[in-house]
């Protein structure tokens, strides 16, 4: 919300500079988002009078106007259409220097010598107002200089009104509250009540009394609408982001601005029978202000007449009742809207006005009566015009019903941690217009009708704590137990995790949770999607069921920019839906693409299975995996005979592979790309790690060389060798796998190296060749194979 | 005839110019061998009188002393000499540079995450975590935002369908917590959140990390004390300068604001908005089964990508989640 720094300093009177009333509103909770300058002040700027206007003989646009300044006339080209006689405008002498470092000096014009320029609103640098030249009010004061004439020594704050501040929604306001803040009186503002001059009333009648409690209405005939709202009234309704539409509409504006009332004001003459204030019905529509058909639902909060829904009860008027150059006679309406009732019509039918956004938060209930007198008073003064009676309906439910808030004063230093004495915590709810009744220990604090925020004692303490100063609050340290605990396991093992791969050259990224639904169906096509109702866009409306769609696309991304290895991991939740139920699983998943080389004189090659798979080993044995096993498994999307589910036991943990060739071409990556995935919820708690005496005893090293068909894998292999080995076999290596010369089409040759070594003894030659023969043997009669020759 | 002391020197010279190993042996055999000139020297003792003969074997030894010592001397100077040639010809230019995989890094929104997590779980904090899809209940309504309220609108909230939704604060991790824990509770709880909202300065997606501490009595003061310490040490610097302003948060009375001041060599000037806090309010106690004149307890929540922009000098809230490898590797 915009005020102006003197419009506020119309309602109070203190001695601080703008920028130290800015510090002191923020720091008390209103926050200043922006104080800036109400406009350029240029010198030279004068409010002129045109006497005559005589066309330009060289063009049809142009006119060539003889202007007063005051002192003296001048002959001035001018392209306006609206240049007229007896016009009031703004006149930039030569030499003045209009916004934009504009210097105006003598020129001529198609033959016209001109000295000096009329100027529209833009080019004296406010508002957007470009058609046309300014046009004062008559009573403009020629020879007066602008920046004087619109009082332009002024400053806009804008502040962040929070939303439980609905009071704070008006100059009054903020004024009100700067007092208390400041310790400085508002100064003294009476309204005296317009009398009515003749007898002229319609009928009100308050049906919902829930929702409205308090409807005043007034009419006033025989108003001047051709007469312009005064250049004082407009300009303060600019700086406070208003936009003028006729003299009516601004009062109306003006006095919510002002008051912090929302009003509205109705063509009387547009309006049979009388008002209702009532629910809709179904089936009725209103057009609004703003053009927009709108059909109603049943039970939204309306104002209607004898031929329906004449405005959406607080939120905005309808079109067809609208006071307009044309209207004689008006119907004023300032009435009380409860919050909920409002929030739920303005939010149902998208509309947010200005007048909406304080009903939400909640109005004076005891301001109806004197705004409408206020506004009464300004429209008279601008229109003319002759107000008949204020007449106020209220519903038999009354619209404020004082809170008595039970209030021990011991509580704000309790919580506060502060020691303030009761006499200053007393002032200070005084300053804000609380009234504090005080029994011994426990108080009685009632707020002030319009602090309709305030409903408990914690309410209280923060007031206490605002006027006070947040930063006069002393500085503790909290006392309590200090009991040592470990991180939880989730925590831990995504650290570890995360340290581990980064060792080993992967980077994490974080992409976002949600993707297209294609993209989506491009992994899990058959799985039910979990879609937004309201996404950012149809690129986002989806929840990931896997880290991979992210992982691709910036693959993709960094692949596209030059890098020609791509190493990235990510942990989150992915998403998934079951007859109805929302699962959502925390996932690590990790990918590799592209060529990568070890230093200089290395030969760069491309990732390849085996290298994901190590770091997924070694990731594992961190986590505390000590026999993670991996079994071929054929996955959508990845590739058929490079893919394997990895388990412990009953546990899946996740799974490893390459991308399926044909999704990598259509994603646009060339290299070979290998993708992995482990499910962290399946990793329950930390690693609990024993120790093994190691033994003193020698260990002895023996390769053997086996021969055996190419379908067997080598998990097997080493199955039926660990197992035949003998209790001495403490450690089985891969090392080579071979094909080709030497060994028949069909069959691949095997080395392995094997280790055998007692805790107690030393072992004897014999007993390893014994052991040795037994895994030969096994291997020839359970897998058909044979030793090397 | 020749002395001792002529042998020696003799030999000295011939030691001077030998050049390899076998020079020195040849040497060694020539003076002290079986028929080497000391050794015949020694031999001719018995034909010494019995006066002579101490003196002229004290000569005779000190030589034979001092001569292997001349041998062991150039024998090590030529060991050193070979040494050093074997160095020279395996100089390496050390300037090259280092060989294998290099590492990748952490994305700066877990490194700071991990290090809030830190600094409270080093004063009793333990993390918690919670679901990112959320009902109404926990999201608004247990902390105090009923279904009208115009806080809703500071929440532009991704919706499912009408009671499914992404969380939008980290918040309802308290609920969760506080009905389940019982008192002292102080938890810290990172993640991600949702906003329907996208534009320079708003990402639909961002983390936060939530505080909360309850116990029997806790105060403003104390509030104020753990999160001065806390921006001391997560910026690392002892001048910066807190501020502390009135806010709004339904959850919380009384609510505040934590503004900080960088050095002016940051870059960045005025106050900054770094995070919101206050005391919880007596309706969320109440609303998870605790009673507010019973306990009392503050939470603080603030969000981790502007953390980390302001630790780092990051301009634009895009770089986090464009995952391009060149911002990454930064960290």
């Amino acid at each position: 919300m915009q005020v102006t720094e003197k419009w506020l300093r119309e309602w109070i009177d203190v001695p601080l500079s703008i920028s130290e009333i800015a510090e002191a509103l923020t720091l008390a909770g209103l926050e200043i988002e922006s104080v800036v300058p109400a406009g350029p002040c240029v010198e030279g700027l004068l409010v002129a009078e045109i006497l005559a206007v005589k066309p330009h003989g060289d063009s049809d646009r142009l006119s060539i106007c003889s202007v007063f300044d005051g002192t003296e006339t001048h002959q001035i080209v001018c392209g306006a259409s609206n240049a007229a006689k007896g016009l009031k405008t703004a006149f930039a002498r030569i030499g003045c220097v209009l916004p934009g470092n504009k210097e105006i000096g003598a020129t001529t014009i198609r033959g016209v010598e001109s000295f000096g320029m009329l100027c529209s609103w833009a080019e004296i640098g406010l508002g957007e107002e470009s058609a046309g030249i300014i046009a004062f009010c008559e009573q403009a004061e020629v020879g007066t200089e602008v920046s004087s004439y619109l009082d332009l020594d002024d400053m806009i704050l804008d502040i962040d009104i929070t939303p439980n501040r609905g009071d704070c929604l008006s100059v009054m306001g903020v004024a009100r509250d700067l007092s208390a803040i400041t310790n400085t009186p508002l100064k003294s503002w009476m309204v005296d009540p317009v009398p009515a001059e003749i007898e002229a009333t319609f009928p009100i009648t308050i049906i919902d009394g829930q929702a409205c409690t308090n409807y005043v209405g007034r009419v006033i005939c025989n108003v001047d609408l051709s007469r312009a709202t005064p250049d004082w009234m407009q300009e303060k309704l600019r700086r406070c982001g208003v936009r003028c539409i006729n003299p009516i509409v601004d009062v109306v504006n003006y006095v919510m601005i002002e008051l912090g009332q929302p009003m509205h004001a109705f063509d009387r003459d547009l309006l049979t029978t009388g008002i209702n204030v009532r629910g809709s019905v179904e089936g009725e529509k209103i057009v609004t202000l703003d053009a927009q058909e709108v059909a109603l639902e049943s039970g939204s909060l309306v104002i209607a007449d004898g031929n329906g829904p004449i405005a959406l009860a607080g939120i905005m008027g309808g079109l067809d009742s609208a006071v307009t150059a044309s209207t004689t006679n008006i119907f004023l309406e300032s009435a009380w809207f409860e919050p909920i009732a409002l929030a739920v019509t303005a939010r149902h039918y998208r509309l947010s006005t200005d007048a909406s956004k304080r009903y939400e938060r909640g109005v004076d209930p005891l301001e109806q009566a004197r705004a409408i007198e206020r506004a009464t008073r300004l429209i008279l003064d601008i229109c003319g015009g002759s107000p008949g009676p204020t007449k106020s309906v209220v519903s038999g439910k009354s619209n404020h019903v004082p809170r008595r808030i039970e209030f021990p004063p011991l509580s704000v230093n309790k919580l506060l941690g502060t020691s303030l004495d009761n006499e200053i915590i007393c002032r200070t709810l005084e300053s804000l217009e609380m009234v504090v009744e005080q029994t011994d220990s426990r108080w009685t604090v009632t707020p002030p009708s319009y602090r309709t925020d305030i409903t408990l004692g914690a309410d209280l303490v923060e007031e206490v704590a605002r006027i006070v100063g947040y930063n006069n609050i002393p500085i503790t340290l909290p006392t309590g137990q200090a009991a040592p605990q470990a991180l939880s396991a989730s925590t831990l093992f995504e650290r570890q995790a995360r340290q581990v791969l980064v060792g080993r050259g992967f980077s994490e990224v974080i992409t976002y949770s949600f993707i297209s639904n294609e993209r989506a169906s491009q992994f899990t096509p058959a799985a039910e999607k979990l879609v937004l109702a309201n996404p950012i866009s149809a690129e986002m409306d989806t929840m990931r069921p896997s880290l991979l769609p992210g992982l691709i696309e910036t693959a993709v991304y960094n692949l596209n920019r030059q890098t020609n290895s791509v190493q990235i991991f990510e942990i989150g939740l992915v998403f998934d839906v079951k007859s109805g139920e929302v699962a959502q699983h925390r996932m690590l998943g990790g990918l590799s693409s592209g060529t990568f080389s070890e230093g200089w004189s290395d030969t760069s090659r491309e990732f390849d299975y085996y290298d994901l798979k190590k770091d997924i080993e070694v990731l594992l044995d961190t986590l505390g995996e000590d026999d993670p096993v991996f079994a071929a498994v054929e996955l959508h999307g990845l590739h058929k005979y490079q893919t394997a589910n990895i388990s412990s036991g009953a546990r899946k943990l996740g799974l490893v592979g390459a991308l399926d060739p044909a999704l990598l071409k259509t994603v646009g990556i060339s290299k070979p790309t290998f993708y992995f995935e482990l499910y962290l919820d399946e990793f329950h708690k930390e690693a609990q790690r024993l120790y093994k005496p190691v033994s003193k005893y020698p260990a002895v090293k023996r390769d053997l060389n086996v021969v055996i068909r190419e379908e067997i894998e080598s998990i097997e292999l080493l199955d039926v060798v660990r197992s035949s080995a003998g209790d001495q076999l403490i450690e089985l290596e891969l090392l080579d796998v071979y094909r080709g010369q030497g060994i028949d089409s069909g069959k691949k040759s095997v080395t392995l190296s094997l280790i055998f070594q007692s805790n107690s003894r030393t072992l004897t030659f014999q007993e390893i060749d014994d052991a040795c023969g037994m895994v030969v043997t096994s291997v020839e009669i359970d897998l058909d194979g044979a030793l090397r020759e | 005839m020749n002395t001792a002391e002529s042998i020696v020197l003799e030999a000295e010279k011939r030691l001077e110019n030998a050049s390899t190993v076998d020079h020195i042996e040849q040497v060694r055999v020539d003076v002290l061998g079986k028929k080497g000139a000391l050794t015949e020297l020694l031999k001719g003792l018995g034909k010494l009188s019995a006066e002579e003969r101490p003196s002229v074997g004290q000569a005779i030894n000190a030589a034979k002393k001092n001569l292997i010592r001349l041998l062991d001397e150039k024998g090590e100077q030529l060991a050193e000499g070979s040494r050093q040639k074997d160095l020279i010809n395996t100089a390496i230019d050390v300037t090259m540079p280092g060989r294998g995989r290099t590492n990748g890094s952490a994305h700066p929104v877990s490194q700071v995450q991990a290090k809030i997590e830190d600094l409270f779980h080093h004063v009793g904090f333990e993390v918690a975590r919670g679901p990112e899809i959320e009902d109404e209940y926990h999201n608004f309504e247990a902390l105090n935002i009923p279904k009208h309220h115009p806080a809703r609108a500071m929440h532009d909230t991704f919706y499912f369908k009408p009671d499914l939704l992404l969380r939008t604060h980290t918040s309802p991790v308290q609920i969760r917590v506080m009905k389940e824990k019982t008192l002292p509770i102080r938890i810290i709880a990172p993640g991600r959140v949702y906003r329907c909202d996208y534009d320079q300065t708003h990402s639909p997606m961002f983390h936060q990390v939530e505080g909360l501490w309850i116990d029997r009595i806790a105060t403003m003061a104390e509030l104020k004390g753990m999160l001065n310490s806390f921006l001391l040490a997560f910026f690392e610097r002892d001048d910066l300068e807190i501020r502390y302003r009135p806010s709004y948060f339904p959850f919380t009375e009384p609510s505040m604001e934590v503004d900080i001041k960088l050095p002016s060599a940051h870059g960045l000037s005025g106050w900054l908005e770094v995070l919101g806090c206050g005391m919880v309010h007596p309706n969320v106690l109440t609303n998870v089964g605790l009673d507010p004149e019973q306990c009392s307890g503050f939470a603080f929540g603030m969000g981790v990508e502007r953390l980390a922009m302001l630790k780092y000098g990051i301009s634009d809230l895009r770089h986090f989640f464009e995952n391009d490898l060149r911002f990454l590797s930064q960290f």
